[in-house]
């Protein structure tokens, strides 16, 4: 009895993500990827900085640190399961980077980076975090702005 | 009547339930297969291996009296039942996850001890995570430490064990993580201040420093879960036992640990 309600609220949850999915798709702002980025912002209002080097330092909220090391020297504990954040800005220009942060996998379909800017291709999302990218549109901004100031290499002072 | 909730999802509906591009990942062979204790500093090591400072043997005396504690029902104590747990006990904990042909589903050993109290004792089940329910299990599988987990060759497990495997392979939550790219393709690197462990249920119910406190395996694995963003299993779920039977596996022949110390 509790089991078959189990069973059924897990097929239930199944359905209605599908239907969040394409619900949450409308609700993302619209972007066009050309050849390996996406050229333009998603939003109207330019990204900032500062509020973008906030994010990414976030643990809870960027998370960037959880994998990537940067040039951050107040912050211990940087993850080593990407490469370091250090001069991406002269690597990649800001529409690459846009392209990265929204949906890598349009560039590896196995990458283990998350997709900051997608709703589909989930399952079992926690019901917290259910409907909404991991980062809204004017986030992307911010972190791309951001990013896009990095560009000495690792260890330059 | 409890319906069979050893019966494992659908595959059409795991496959709904997780999806994207499989990890690339292969288990770590046999020969490779390390504790999490390895991957702990000096300190906690020593915590760990010494008795006498090892938070959770605890919780392990405190099972060592409800094993010979009388139920209010009159029925027998554990102890009359099964003896001298040193012995009776020793190599348990190491075969379980467990075939229950009562129920007819893999029951894991929190479970076996709450069958126990039910069928023999006539008494009220545990509740999960609860201190009672923690030392028994503690006291049961310390029983068996430096026992080689080794897992039933019972084919009645193979559903579950394929379901556990399929979780663990598939990617979910917000994330798109799955148990596989961190504990199998990323074990020994650092997620921010962690290093991240082969994963393996060698030492559990274990005391977690940030709990303050033991904590069984589904907890573990409910922290690893809401850590993804995906949504975490009820305690008790088949699916943690269906992950637990695929851990076993997937670790054995490593040798138990409990009571383990966790950063
Ligand atoms: C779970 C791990 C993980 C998290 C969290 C993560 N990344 Fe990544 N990221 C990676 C990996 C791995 C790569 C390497 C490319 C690949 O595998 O697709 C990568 C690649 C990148 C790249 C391209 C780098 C290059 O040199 O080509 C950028 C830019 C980037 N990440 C930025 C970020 C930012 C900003 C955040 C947080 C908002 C973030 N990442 C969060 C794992 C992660
Ligand atoms: C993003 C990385 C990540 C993912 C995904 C992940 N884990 Fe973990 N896991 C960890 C880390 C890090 C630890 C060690 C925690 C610590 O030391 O704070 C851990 C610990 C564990 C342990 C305890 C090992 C021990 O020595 O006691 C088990 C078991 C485990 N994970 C299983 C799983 C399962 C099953 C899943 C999927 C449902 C999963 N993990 C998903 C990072 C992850």
């Amino acid at each position: 009895m509790r089991r078959g309600r189990r069973a059924a609220r897990l097929l239930c949850g199944a359905l209605a993500l599908a239907v969040t999915a394409a619900r949450g798709a409308e609700a993302l702002a619209p972007y066009a990827i050309v050849g390996d980025a996406i050229p333009e912002p998603l939003t109207g209002a330019p990204g900032d900085p500062a509020r973008g080097r906030a994010i990414v330092a976030d643990r809870t909220r960027g998370l960037c640190l959880l994998c990537h090391a940067g040039p951050f020297p107040e912050e211990r504990f940087q993850g080593n399961l990407a490469p370091s954040l250090a001069g991406v800005g002269a690597r990649l220009s800001p529409a690459q980077l846009r392209l990265r942060l929204v949906d890598g996998r349009a560039l590896n379909s196995g990458t283990i980076m998350p997709s900051y800017y997608s709703l589909t291709g989930l399952g079992r999302v926690g019901r917290a975090w259910q409907g909404r990218p991991i980062l809204a549109a004017g986030e992307i901004e911010d972190v791309v702005a951001f990013l896009a100031t990095l560009r000495e290499p690792e260890g330059t002072p | 009547m409890p319906p069979r909730p050893g019966s494992p999802l659908p595959a059409a509906l795991l496959a709904l339930l997780i999806t994207w591009a499989p990890a690339r990942a292969e288990p770590v062979a046999p020969a490779e297969r390390r504790s999490g204790f390895e991957e702990m500093g000096p300190g906690i090591q020593a915590m760990q291996r010494d008795d006498d400072v090892n938070p959770g043997m605890l919780a392990v005396a405190d099972g060592a009296e409800l094993w010979t504690a009388a139920p209010p029902s009159g029925r027998p104590s554990c102890a009359g039942c099964h003896g001298e747990a040193a012995s009776a006990m020793r190599g348990v904990a190491a075969r379980y996850p467990a075939w229950d042909a009562r129920t007819a589903r893999p029951v894991d050993l929190q479970d076996r001890v709450n069958a126990c109290r039910r069928v023999h004792q006539g008494a009220e089940p545990l509740a999960y995570e609860s201190p009672d329910l923690l030392a028994l299990t503690a006291f049961v599988a310390t029983q068996s430490r430096g026992v080689p987990i080794a897992p039933p060759d019972d084919a009645r497990l193979d559903a579950a064990r394929a379901q556990g495997r399929a979780l663990f392979a598939g990617r979910q939550g917000q994330l798109g993580l799955s148990c596989a790219i961190c504990h199998d393709d990323h074990w020994g690197r650092r997620l921010g201040s962690a290093v991240i462990p082969q994963g393996h249920p060698t030492g559990y119910p274990l005391y977690r420093l940030e709990w303050q406190g033991l904590g069984s395996l589904q907890r573990r694995l409910r922290n690893c879960l809401t850590g993804m963003r995906a949504e975490p299993f009820g305690f008790g779920a088949p699916e943690y036992v269906a992950l637990e039977l695929y851990l076993a596996t997937r670790a054995a022949p490593l040798p138990l640990e409990t009571p383990a110390v966790r950063p």
